[in-house]
């Protein structure tokens, strides 16, 4: 049994909770002030419908989601395809690959991003969403790639064997057997990536063109000539998506818990 | 045809790597037999079934069956199917699912599947389990919802790679005395692995000893026990005591000189002066003050110990090797320390090595 916590330790675990939101909530506030400057002049939507009226902030929006979406699935196609060949075969150089493999993920993304940069334009291609879904596409691999294989690791060969013993073919068997267990795995990868792509600021300021730029970089641009409100109303949208996103996502999770739970107790 | 083996292994040799783990084995299998590989871990028995079923690939050798080649045969190809040792059921898919996967993989139809799923699931007594998850099964469960989802396709041949061995030993027998009623039922040919010789003995109508990737003896349960070939074969299965010796005179019961000291003679005629190891099990062996069939075999008590239905004797020989005797008998007439004449009918013993 756990041992309930005493009023100073509860006390001690909001108050950190508090610092850690503070910036957030004020952020929040701030985003619904009529004016335009920090002293509180009352209630309003006026930032809100300035935020959607934006042109310049709906485009980089978009941009954003198509840039995620598509560097997302190509990083599930191909994280998915190198975790399981790496999992079917067996060569010296293995454990060489996978650890490069992973590297763009421990790199310092500014020099990730000068690599791109200077990558693209030896290669004379122009920056444009292209260059952004390679960049990004190379990045978000390793988190598909990671998730997958630990999966793979633990998943018992007979299940595959199985399903070849029962007549299915080695193919009919991967898409039968082995995809239906990993895609929890593919998932929790793809998610991370779309995370990692969504918010990335420093690789997509050098790959990007004019025409394409990001969400985070008009956020960051916008900056620069001070906070405006409309930015703070832009952020509580985010807060609000990324809440929603990890309550559905533990709804998702309990849910199968309770499944399995009843599952269990069937026996 | 009657005599076509449903299944021949040619000379089979497996490597992985350095390691020889099939040394040129060679089995002919009739059509409904229950033949059990029977073996310590390592000797090489699961890499003999996978290779049956097409999960590995020999190095050497053939495998044929109804005398068809089928060595080169991916498995799913092959009219063999197997109950895998930790039963493999599909997590993601429930019990009809599990069964039912390959007849969808050879779009019979909807009615013929239902159909099938539910004789099986009759066969092995779990009428009405269709939606239950395997997760929701319990080890006895599992291992008949495996044992009919390998029996969906009628295979030639089923292969068992230790079913039983995660089960209790309540369970265990209860499973074998179904197993082997299902087998009689339906005449498919049983390949069974095991490392549990009473599984083996009371299940098989032939035995394959395996030793270190060869076979030491193949047949009926009796002809193993009682009559074992090999040195292997005898203390493997059952309790049997080895004595060597030379051979004095050969006869129709040849007269053997224990190295421990003492006479005996065996059932056979080998020429003098070779040396013999016999094999005689503890269940036939008789001591009293007074020796029988000839023999002279001094040895004196060293402790009786009772262990419930039957008493269990060791007796020390001159030579200081100890030979285990089991007496139905609880009580012995012999206290502890009493000098005795060890004998035994010399039908019951076996000669498992001469040089």
């Amino acid at each position: 049994m756990k041992r309930k916590a005493g009023w100073a330790s509860q006390l001690y675990i909001w108050l950190v909770l508090f610092v850690m939101y503070l910036p957030m909530i004020v952020v929040v506030i701030y985003s619904f002030n009529s004016s335009r400057y920090s002293n509180w002049e009352g209630f309003s939507w006026t930032w809100y419908e300035r935020l959607f009226s934006d042109r310049d902030i709906m485009q980089t929006l978009k941009n954003s989601l198509v840039l995620a979406f598509f560097s997302c699935s190509l990083a599930i196609l191909l994280g998915t395809m190198g975790a399981v060949g790496m999992a079917r075969s067996r060569f010296r150089t293995q454990g060489l690959l996978e650890n490069v493999s992973l590297m763009p993920m421990m790199l310092p993304e500014i020099i990730l991003g000068m690599a791109y940069m200077a990558l693209f334009s030896l290669s004379n291609i122009p920056f444009s969403m292209l260059t952004l879904i390679i960049a990004h596409t190379t990045f978000c691999i390793p988190y598909v790639y990671v998730n997958v294989q630990s999966r793979l690791v633990g998943l018992d060969p007979a299940y595959v064997e199985a399903a070849r013993d029962l007549g299915a073919t080695q193919s009919r068997a991967f898409y039968d057997i082995t995809l239906p267990l990993i895609a929890p795995a593919v998932l929790n990868g793809a998610l991370l990536a779309f995370a990692m792509s969504m918010d990335d600021v420093v690789i997509s300021f050098f790959v990007a063109g004019t025409r394409s730029q990001t969400l985070p970089i008009q956020v960051y641009s916008m900056l620069k000539s001070g906070v405006t409100p409309e930015i703070n109303a832009l952020c509580t949208l985010m807060l609000l998506a990324v809440f929603m996103a990890i309550a559905l996502f533990s709804l998702f999770r309990a849910l199968i818990k309770q499944r399995r739970r009843r599952q269990e107790e069937g026996r | 045809m009657e005599n076509q083996p449903v299944l021949r292994l040619d000379d089979i040799y497996k490597d992985f790597g350095e390691t020889k783990v099939l040394k040129g084995i060679s089995l002919d299998i009739l059509p409904g037999e229950f033949i059990t590989l029977l073996g310590p871990s390592g000797c090489g028995k699961t890499t003999t079934l996978r290779i049956i079923a097409g999960l590995e690939t020999a190095t050497r050798g053939r495998v044929l069956i109804d005398g068809q080649d089928v060595s080169s045969l991916p498995p799913e190809k092959r009219p063999v199917n197997t109950v895998f040792q930790n039963y493999a059921l599909f997590p993601h898919m429930n019990v009809y699912n599990n069964i039912a996967y390959a007849l969808t993989l050879r779009r019979e139809k909807k009615e013929v599947i239902r159909e099938k799923v539910t004789r099986l699931l009759e066969l092995v007594q779990l009428p009405g389990f269709e939606k239950r998850m395997p997760s929701q099964l319990s080890g006895g469960q599992r291992q008949r919802v495996a044992i009919a989802r390998a029996l969906v396709l009628e295979p030639k041949i089923l292969l068992l790679d230790e079913p039983l061995g995660a089960l209790d030993l309540q369970l265990r027998r209860q499973m074998q005395v179904e197993l082997k009623t299902l087998q009689e039922k339906l005449k498919t040919t049983f390949i069974y692995i095991t490392h549990d010789q009473e599984e083996a003995l009371n299940m098989s109508t032939r035995i394959a000893v395996m030793n270190e990737g060869h076979f030491e003896q193949v047949g009926t349960p009796e002809e193993i026990y009682e009559h074992p070939v090999t040195r292997f074969a005898a203390s493997f299965i059952g309790q049997a005591n080895i004595l060597e010796g030379v051979v004095e005179e050969k006869g129709e019961k040849s007269r053997v000189k224990l190295d421990q000291g003492g006479v005996i003679y065996v059932n056979e005629q080998i020429d003098a002066g070779v040396r013999v190891a016999v094999s005689v099990r503890a269940e036939r062996i008789d001591y009293a003050a007074a020796s029988g069939f000839g023999f002279q075999v001094p040895g004196v008590i060293e402790r009786h110990s009772y262990i419930g239905g039957v008493l269990r004797t060791t007796i020390k020989l001159t030579g200081g090797q100890e030979i285990l005797i089991t007496g139905a008998n609880p009580i012995s007439d012999y206290p502890d320390g009493a000098a005795i004449q060890v004998f035994w009918d010399p039908n019951t013993a076996a000669v498992v090595e001469r040089s």
